[in-house]
């Protein structure tokens, strides 16, 4: 058997897991860029460094965002992927496709560039891998013409995502969907025309359980509560207690603030010590439902690691009623990206911002009011800290 | 090292196009330059008072400004940025500038 030509690659295509190897491998059976990318990815693995350059700007006309420029620092053995820039397609809300679109975007790669896609990069978007400077324009030519977009890159608002929301949940307590296409066309510019000091990202959940995790990955976080109880569909919590699950041990008792009593025949639930977890939802579908009065609490300043450690948004207004056409938090959006443009350095995220401005300067920069919810972490004090005029107030 | 050949000069350029050494621009360079960022013509007074601010901004500070400073600082919205500089102000006024690439997240 002749030797492999990519031994430490080999290693990821082991496993029962699907292995992206593979997918270079089948590309490269007919695509020169997949195949110089497949050796270069290996002599990484063997050099045990990255052999792109690092960043590269690119982009197309009137856009200054969307493509990520990449270049080897090997074109001598890879003059293929000596160009291998990426561009990127906003994804549709929830990203529903239809199979023609998924096709006409594929075809339209296969043209344009390698082939290769990544469905989806983590912010959302269609990642197209690996094109050449002179590919760009007639390559976002055609994808404008098949009704797609690029998304946003660099210091701009990134794509907006959400879950799937109620297109296929019956827990949205808010349009996901329709939220997130409102505010992706709204806010065009700020996508397209990179303007703040680094990257902001919306993400969209339409309940708590959060598919999205807009709260550990997003600057500005909206996920989806409810006011009032709890509703119980008593019939279906027997049926419940006379089927496997075991009320008290796996739905009670796990309640992470044992707001719920079971006596074996009644689930009563305190909802004045209840903080929306789903879990007792998500275990009994068919006899809890959220309550009636529904809307979305709106959370500032999540990130990854990069720059400064990583941070989960916390709350900043605790209720808003999210409906068309959503000028309210259209309104505290711009407010936000205008007080951290204004203020931010270089390459500072929202959340970064406010530990070192306080959170009241943010508050009262939006006219906000500082309120118990706003807590670094659940059920812990909150951290306002009041302004001297307000505590002399107090004394008087 | 890419070169590019302008108004008869040539210049040592990265592979997107930005000069190598800031001290080698000159005017000649920028006019030559702008046909290939989407700017037909003669750049105008609005054009050099950018280019200007950019360069002098670069010399100061070694970086590039921040956009929002960019427009405030010469009293422009972002469409008129973008107007001016159709490939956008960190690929085309800044290569045409003479900066050297601004770096940033992707």
């Amino acid at each position: 058997m002749a030797k492999s030509e990519t031994p430490l690659l080999d290693e990821l295509e082991k496993g029962k897991w699907p292995s992206f190897v593979t997918e270079i491998k089948k590309a490269a059976e007919k695509s020169p860029m997949a195949n110089d990318l497949l050796h270069q990815l290996e002599l990484s693995y063997k050099d045990r460094i990255g052999h792109w350059k690092h960043g590269g700007i690119v982009g197309v006309k009137g856009y200054g965002s969307g493509v990520i420029g990449r270049y080897s620092d090997r074109p001598d053995l890879f003059p293929n992927v000596q160009a291998f820039h990426t561009i990127r397609v906003n994804h549709p809300s929830g990203w529903f496709y239809k199979t023609d679109a998924l096709r006409s975007l594929c075809d339209i790669w296969d043209k344009h560039g390698s082939g290769l896609t990544n469905m989806h990069g983590s912010t959302g978007d269609a990642i197209l891998l690996g094109t050449t400077t002179d590919h760009l324009q007639t390559c976002f030519d055609d994808l404008s013409e098949a009704g797609f977009d690029l998304g946003g890159s660099g210091s701009a608002l990134r794509t907006p995502s959400c879950c799937v929301g109620p297109g296929r949940c019956e827990w949205a307590c808010v349009d996901s969907l329709d939220l997130c296409h409102h505010l992706t066309m709204n806010f065009q510019d700020e996508i397209h025309r990179p303007m703040f000091p680094y990257k902001f990202k919306i993400k969209i959940s339409a309940c708590p359980n959060d598919c999205v995790a807009s709260i550990a990955r997003a600057d500005f976080s909206v996920i989806g509560t409810w006011k009032g109880d709890i509703r119980i569909d008593p019939a279906e919590v027997e049926a419940y207690a006379s089927s496997d699950l075991n009320i008290q041990r796996e739905v009670c008792d796990l309640c992470p603030t044992r707001c719920m009593e079971w006596d074996g025949r009644q689930l009563k639930i305190f909802n004045e010590d209840c903080t929306r977890c789903m879990h007792c939802i998500n275990l009994m579908p068919k006899a809890l439902r959220p309550g009636e009065e529904q809307g979305a609490t709106i959370l500032v300043g999540g990130k990854a690691p990069i720059v400064e450690g990583a941070l989960l948004s916390w709350v900043l207004v605790p209720f808003m009623k999210l409906e068309p056409p959503y000028e309210e938090i259209k309104d505290l959006i711009l407010r936000i990206q205008d007080w951290w443009s204004e203020n931010g350095r270089s390459r500072e995220r929202l959340g970064e911002l406010i530990k070192r401005l306080g959170m009241r300067t943010f508050l009262r920069a939006l006219d906000l009011p500082a309120t118990p919810q706003m807590v670094k972490a659940p059920r812990t004090n909150p951290y306002v800290f009041f302004w001297p005029e307000d505590i002399q107030q107090e004394v008087k | 090292m890419p070169t590019i050949e302008l108004a008869g000069k040539t210049y040592e350029v990265d592979e997107d196009g930005f000069l190598e050494d800031l001290d080698k621009w000159n005017e000649e360079f920028a006019q030559a330059y702008a046909s290939t960022e989407d700017i037909q013509g003669t750049l105008t007074e609005e054009h050099w008072k950018l280019i200007h601010y950019l360069r002098n901004y670069f010399q100061q500070f070694g970086i590039a400004p921040m956009i929002r400073k960019v427009c405030k600082d010469n009293g422009i919205d972002m469409k008129k940025l973008y107007e001016l500089f159709p490939t956008g102000p960190a690929k085309g006024a800044c290569k045409l500038a003479g900066l050297s690439k601004p770096t940033g997240c992707v």
